[in-house]
């Protein structure tokens, strides 16, 4: 499997073993690869990212709500014993408290790295994110700012989240200027971005794909290194489509890529990595390349960041197009327990639109 | 210009009311005409930035400070309004004493809130206790609810454990705070719940079957299989189903009670929630909406110790719960949470309070969350199994009551262990019922997003049903489509 994939790049770590699934369509296999680091699943390189950023800023601080025992995914362990309490604590449960406590702290100067438990609870600290982050810059004349503010928080499927443990909210914050927003597919992606979104000097939304916290297996440098933001990556070379995702869809999209070239397409496959401000010159370059763009995500088709790429893509290379763009999302509803496997764009969905577009 | 001066007028007001005290300690240093003409002054503005240095270097000022020298006359009835004597002022909340001591309210105490109890750790009640009384019919109930509760709790998750059902959450420990508030109310008051009162669900008649339709999401669960399980709603019971959201439905709860004052109905509102949940600013709002509206709410804090591995000392700093409600204008109460008869007669109390006077109260229920937080937890990593275990067995609430039925000779081991026996029957065969029901149709991934379906879902759908022909094999066969 590895041997169909261009070169011996590094794409998306190992997937460790199936939980969950029906069938090939829900599959999530990931390439291998070759590194010098240690094998590492993605809860621990955020980790390790969270004990790097703590120990080469003493003026770091991590918190949230139950962070301090390590957090309900474990990716804040170890940090407060190391740290302590002072840098390191668990927070009252109130989100929006959380978030306006953290643009206080960025605003003195600070690294803050603040954690929601799942993306789907972002929602109380929204006018936080929106009306004051975002704007803290912009509003004062450069005067102030936040750009210390990361925003940590797990999002997508995870096989039995039901309504509440399962968003993709990402849209919404895309649609913000002042913020970014960055998704990473993997651990040793994870980790990078993570310490370049610390380190940024604007407030970053930084989803993690809660479903490949224990899954996904990768070598992971062990030092500090930084990857970096708004660039996407081709990580897979193709000349019949464009493919673009981001986070755990990226390991579904990579599968449709095999299946397709059994059946001799040639899948270009991108990597968006930051959603804004996003990399649009990559997608523009492989679009121009390939006349065809998918764009794939967990999120609801309608209003989810697939349509500003669509949009986007449309208006920069109209005439070099030569299918529509397809999108290849989660249902308009909201995400349904029983109904999981019918609600997500599976391998098999992808791969019918790749071919229809292909055949348009 | 009328419109000017009151525009001012406003806005002294208002600087006044927030600054407090601060407003006055420099007011020396503010022009006479201040209030007529410079809203904002200089001086005024430096004061509010360094309230505490410019009050130390002027400590003078303060105790002899009135308002008389700002020619009161001239402005609004409420800010005139001024007995020199007895060092009043009616300001827009209303008359405040002045007092020339510089105090501050204490944060804390001298003396926590009293928790309010019936039955002694025997089951006993003590002596001199003012409660309501629960004959023996209910007190039956009662005991039998919270068995079941208990029972149903072990079996279901050990169904987790077994991977029959994928997510499940106790109440144990917390069984009186479920089943004994739930035995004050009637049928027709109205219940906001959290997740961790299905007690009171199972009291009001959900039957071991319905509640195992829903941790199985099968066709027969009222959510149509898509939410997590624990989840349960019955429109039939009055009882709104639950959102994982944490204290979103408290201030719901609020409108609600808002709508049956409206309606003249001879009922209220019940919202649980539990000591993490009173962080979240709904609940802040809730109150403060239900002091303002005088809706007849009944707000019930389970504070169990934790939230998640929270322990309360990192949530607030407040004694608990209860004090809060005071804040807001709310009458409170602190029960302890393992008795319940100290439950029964509180929450009938507020229910009577609520309904009579239309005024929102604040029950504490102090506990402690004996199981995991759920199943996706280990609490005995942040916490001691010893002190688990006290609480299991030292402060049963189950127990506790039992003892007091026996003492009634209501009750004995041979009754006990046939009910044990029944529930334990009909769980099982709850389970396996639940299992073998098939999931909800298809079609039920479209429906009641809106009341009916959009074009966009009518197409989604179509093309779905497409998709699933073609690749069978993705889809579980359990699901009809
Ligand atoms: C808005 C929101 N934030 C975070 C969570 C994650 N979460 C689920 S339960 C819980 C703790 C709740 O504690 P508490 O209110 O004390 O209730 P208990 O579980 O003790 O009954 C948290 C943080 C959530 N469900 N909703
Ligand atoms: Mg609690």
């Amino acid at each position: 499997m590895a041997g169909s994939v261009s070169g011996s790049r590094r794409i998306m770590g190992r997937l460790l073993k199936c939980g969950y699934g029906y069938g090939n369509g829900f599959l999530r296999q990931f390439s291998t690869s070759s590194s010098d680091g240690k094998s590492l699943n993605l809860y621990t390189a955020i980790n390790q990212a969270l004990h790097i950023a703590m120990e080469s800023d003493p003026r770091a601080y991590i918190f949230g709500e139950d962070v301090g025992f390590g957090g309900v995914f474990r990716c804040t362990t170890g940090l407060a014993d190391r740290f302590g309490k002072n840098r390191v604590f668990n927070t009252p449960l109130c989100e929006q408290g959380i978030v306006g406590f953290a643009i206080g702290l960025a605003a003195m100067g600070n690294r803050a790295i603040a954690e929601i438990q799942f993306a789907d609870y972002i929602f109380p600290a929204f006018d936080q994110i929106v009306n004051e982050a975002a704007k803290f810059r912009y509003r004062s004349g450069n005067q102030f700012n936040c750009g210390g503010l990361t925003i940590r928080a797990p999002y997508g499927a995870v096989g039995h989240g039901g309504h509440y443990h399962s968003q993709s909210p990402e849209a919404f914050f895309c649609h913000v200027p002042g913020l970014k927003v960055v998704i990473p597919r993997s651990p040793k992606e994870a980790k990078g971005l993570l310490l370049s979104s610390i380190r940024d000097p604007n407030p970053v939304v930084f989803f993690e794909p809660k479903w490949l916290y224990r899954l996904s297996v990768e070598e992971v440098p062990e030092h500090d290194y930084m990857l970096p933001l708004s660039e996407a990556e081709v990580i897979r070379e193709g000349n019949d489509i464009t493919l673009v995702g981001w986070g755990a869809q990226l390991s579904i999209m990579e599968q449709a890529c095999l299946d397709a070239e059994k059946d001799g397409i040639s899948c270009e496959l991108i990597d968006l990595k930051t959603l804004i401000p996003w990399d649009k010159e990559t997608v523009e370059a492989s679009v121009r390349k390939t006349g065809r763009l998918l764009i794939s995500h967990e999120a609801p088709v309608t209003g989810g960041f697939g349509a500003e790429i669509s949009a986007s893509i449309v208006e920069r290379c109209f005439l070099r197009l030569e299918a529509p763009v397809a999108r290849i999302c989660g249902l308009d509803t909201p995400f349904p327990l029983v109904f999981e496997p019918f609600y997500l764009p599976t391998k098999n969905k992808i791969l019918d639109a790749i071919k229809s577009t292909v055949n348009y | 210009m009328a419109l000017w001066t009151r525009k001012s007028v406003n806005v002294v007001n208002h600087v006044v009311s927030r600054v407090g005290f601060l407003g006055m300690i420099n007011q020396s240093s503010w022009p006479h005409s201040f209030y007529r003409k410079h809203p904002i002054s200089d001086a005024c503005a430096r004061n509010l930035k360094n309230p505490v240095t410019d009050f130390v270097n002027t400590p003078a000022h303060f105790p002899f400070r009135r308002f008389e020298s700002t020619k009161a006359e001239t402005q609004s009835d409420t800010l005139h309004d001024f007995d020199a004597n007895q060092q009043v002022l009616d300001f827009p909340g209303g008359k405040v004493t002045f007092s020339s001591e510089l105090r501050f309210i204490s944060g804390s105490p001298e003396e926590r809130v009293h928790c309010y109890r019936v039955l002694d750790d025997n089951g006993q009640i003590i002596t001199g206790s003012t409660y309501v009384q629960v004959n023996k019919e209910v007190a039956l109930k009662m005991y039998s609810d919270m068995v079941t509760l208990q029972m149903m709790d072990t079996i279901f998750y050990e169904a987790q454990r077994q991977g029959r059902v994928s997510f499940y959450l106790t109440t144990v420990g917390e069984e009186a705070i479920n089943i004994a508030s739930a035995a004050a109310l009637t049928i027709d008051d109205l219940i906001f719940p959290q997740y961790r009162e299905p007690g009171v669900l199972l009291w009001r008649g959900f039957t071991l079957q319905e509640f195992a339709n829903q941790c199985f999401g099968n066709k027969a669960d009222y959510g149509k299989g898509r939410q997590m399980p624990i989840h349960y709603g019955s429109n039939k019971h009055n009882y709104f189903t639950v959102s994982s959201t944490i204290a979103t439905q408290i201030p719901h709860a609020v409108g609600a009670a808002y709508s049956l004052k409206m309606d003249k109905r001879d009922a209220c509102v019940v919202t649980y929630f539990g000591d993490g949940g009173t962080s979240e600013g709904d609940f802040h709002a809730a109150l403060n909406f239900a002091a303002v509206r005088d809706a007849p709410v009944i707000f019930i804090c389970r504070n169990n110790g934790w939230a998640i591995s929270t322990p309360t000392s990192d949530q607030f700093r407040s004694d608990g719960v209860v004090v809060r409600g005071q804040a807001y204008g709310i009458r409170s109460i602190r029960v302890d949470g393992n008795d319940a008869l100290a439950l029964y007669s509180a929450v009938h109390t507020a229910r009577n309070i609520a309904i009579r006077e239309h005024r929102p109260i604040l029950i504490e229920a102090l506990t402690y969350r004996v199981g995991h937080h759920s199943t996706s937890d280990d609490s005995t990593k942040y916490r001691p199994a010893e002190e688990i275990e006290w609480w299991r067995l030292a402060r049963d609430p189950v127990t506790r009551f039992r003892k007091w039925i026996e003492s009634n000779d209501w009750w004995n081991a041979e009754v006990e262990s046939e009910l044990r026996n029944s529930v334990r029957k009909q769980m099982l065969q709850a389970i396996q019922v639940a299992e073998k029901v098939e999931k909800p149709p298809i079609a039920d991934v479209f429906t009641d997003v809106y009341d009916v379906p959009p074009s966009n879902l009518v197409e989604q759908e179509k093309l779905l049903r497409e998709t699933i022909k073609r690749y069978p094999k993705d889809y579980p066969s359990d699901v009809p489509v």
